[in-house]
């Protein structure tokens, strides 16, 4: 029998849809300024395997002497992205949220068995509620990611009024790599997200949209669960 | 038939309609909402650029959401706040040469007869030789200048301290007005500088750059050195100070960069 299971809160699936464009838009216009000065890469014993960017790369992208008009979309979207982002904490720490979200003691052993599920390693995965091992680390990582950007970007905008926050991320030319490798960070989980969220199907990925996924469940089971209090992380499996 | 109305609304619906009925409201208020959000995109990169006036090139919402931010961010600037200094030999030998402007096109400047022009009202101004200046206590800084590019070298320059120079020339009153107005002696680089930045401790007119007086791609012979801006604000061969109450035209602002720039 078909049921609904509620999944996803009002609050966290419009936040959520909210900061993908807002976080392009960052991105798009964070190249426009990075471009100005883009001193990065990656090279191992002088040898240089990555740069940021190769010129094909800020061609595709019309990225050239756009300076200005990057730092203007930037200083105005990063109020979106602060407050989109701040609705979602508050939202997470009142609600109680939380406790399904941030990982717990068992979270980064069951993590790893959730990887070698993933990979088709392992056949069972441990039992989860909302999230999985992996989702927690990954979902609460993403989360901290963001108030990384917030605050490293405050450094690196006003270095002198906020020097306080300049020291603490290890100054400013330190703090202008963190935030430009939070930036590589997000590019990298949005991959995977992409992908996780292809292989996971569509009622998993209607519930961010609509808040509930459709489970099959036994009458019997279905009371049994009613009668069970939700907050046990020993929840019988079922797909993501 | 009446009746038949009645029951259907009594009658509870299935899992399958409210399944429907769910994915149908929010899929349409998701739908509905991200066409929104594109119109809004679209709007905003179709918007027109701003009037070309004191600052200009910019599109005209994204100009005016960057005077917005300032106005926030002023709020947090304070004369206390000091940029960090470093010790002198960590100071750049070769300081970087960035830009030109106002310097390079310049044949009748004569570096022997400048004198600082300051405006004192319409008809006025202050005419003070490179001696005066320098016979002001001298301050130096040894500080990360900061450019809108995003690169940063620490240099050591030194000078007058502007609010020893301003109130040494009496000039303490004008001051007072909102802006600063810098330029160039031939008027192509101009600078505008709201009061508290001006008067900012570690804002000086610098004359000396690593111990030895300016040399002219940087300036000579007398720049501003200003902390609490990027570079694009730092004007280098100042000619002419003034003061208003409006913002003074700016070189870069008109260019489509935020005119507070503030660091």
């Amino acid at each position: 029998m078909k049921e609904i299971k509620e999944k996803h809160a009002f609050l966290m699936r419009w936040t959520h849809w909210v900061n993908f464009p807002v976080l392009t838009i960052m991105i798009w216009s964070g190249l426009f300024i990075y471009w100005a000065n883009d001193a990065y890469g990656i090279s191992i014993f002088g040898f240089t395997l990555i740069k940021f960017f190769p010129e094909w790369f800020y061609k595709y992208f019309h990225i050239p002497h756009r300076l200005a008009e990057g730092m203007a979309f930037h200083f105005l979207f990063m109020w979106f992205f602060f407050i989109n982002g701040l609705l979602y904490i508050s939202y997470t720490i009142f609600s109680g949220a939380w406790r399904s979200l941030l990982p717990n003691k068992n979270s980064f052993k069951e993590a790893w068995q959730v990887l070698l599920h993933d990979l088709h390693i392992r056949k069972t995965i441990p039992p989860q509620k909302k999230y999985n091992a992996a989702q927690r680390i990954a979902y609460s990582a993403i989360i901290l990611m963001g108030a990384g950007s917030i605050i490293t970007g405050l450094a690196i905008y006003k270095p002198v009024q906020f020097y306080w926050l300049c020291w603490i991320c290890g100054g400013y030319h330190f703090a202008r790599i963190i935030h430009f490798a939070l930036t590589i960070g997000y590019v990298l989980f949005f991959v995977i997200h992409i992908l996780q969220v292809v292989l996971a199907g569509w009622n998993n990925f209607r519930s961010v949209i609509s808040g509930f996924e459709v489970v099959e469940t036994e009458p019997a089971i279905k009371e049994q669960e009613t009668l069970i209090p939700n907050n046990e992380d020993n929840e019988s499996n079922r797909p993501r | 038939m009446k009746a038949t109305d009645q029951d259907k609304i009594k009658k509870p619906l299935s899992i399958e309609e409210k399944i429907k009925r769910r994915n149908f409201i929010s899929f349409g208020a998701f739908i509905a909402l991200g066409g929104g959000a594109a119109a809004g995109w679209k709007w905003l990169l179709n918007s027109p650029e701003e009037n070309a006036g004191i600052t200009g090139g910019a599109k005209a919402p994204l100009r005016k959401a960057l005077n917005k931010t300032e106005v926030f961010f002023r709020n947090f600037f304070s004369n206390n706040h000091l940029v960090k200094t470093y010790p002198k030999e960590r100071a750049a030998k070769t300081v970087r040469v960035n830009s030109l402007i106002g310097i390079n096109n310049d044949q009748d400047f004569d570096i022997g007869t400048w004198k600082l022009e300051v405006k004192l009202n319409r008809l006025e101004s202050l005419k003070i030789g490179i001696d005066e200046i320098k016979a002001l206590p001298k301050t130096e800084l040894i500080f990360s200048f900061k450019c809108v590019e995003g690169w940063d070298q620490i240099q050591h320059w030194g000078g007058v301290k502007m609010s020893e120079f301003l109130s040494h020339h009496k000039l303490d009153n004008l001051a007072k007005k909102n802006y600063m107005g810098l330029g160039t002696p031939n008027g192509d680089y101009y600078v505008g500088l709201e009061r508290d930045s001006v008067l900012h401790p570690q804002t000086i007119l610098a004359y000396e750059m690593n111990g030895k007086p300016i040399t002219n791609d940087h300036g000579a012979p007398l720049r501003l050195i200003i902390p609490v801006k990027y570079g694009i604000k730092n004007l280098k061969r100042i000619g002419v100070m003034s003061f208003s109450d409006q913002r003074p035209k700016d070189y870069w602002a008109e260019q489509g960069y935020d005119y507070y720039s503030g660091l």
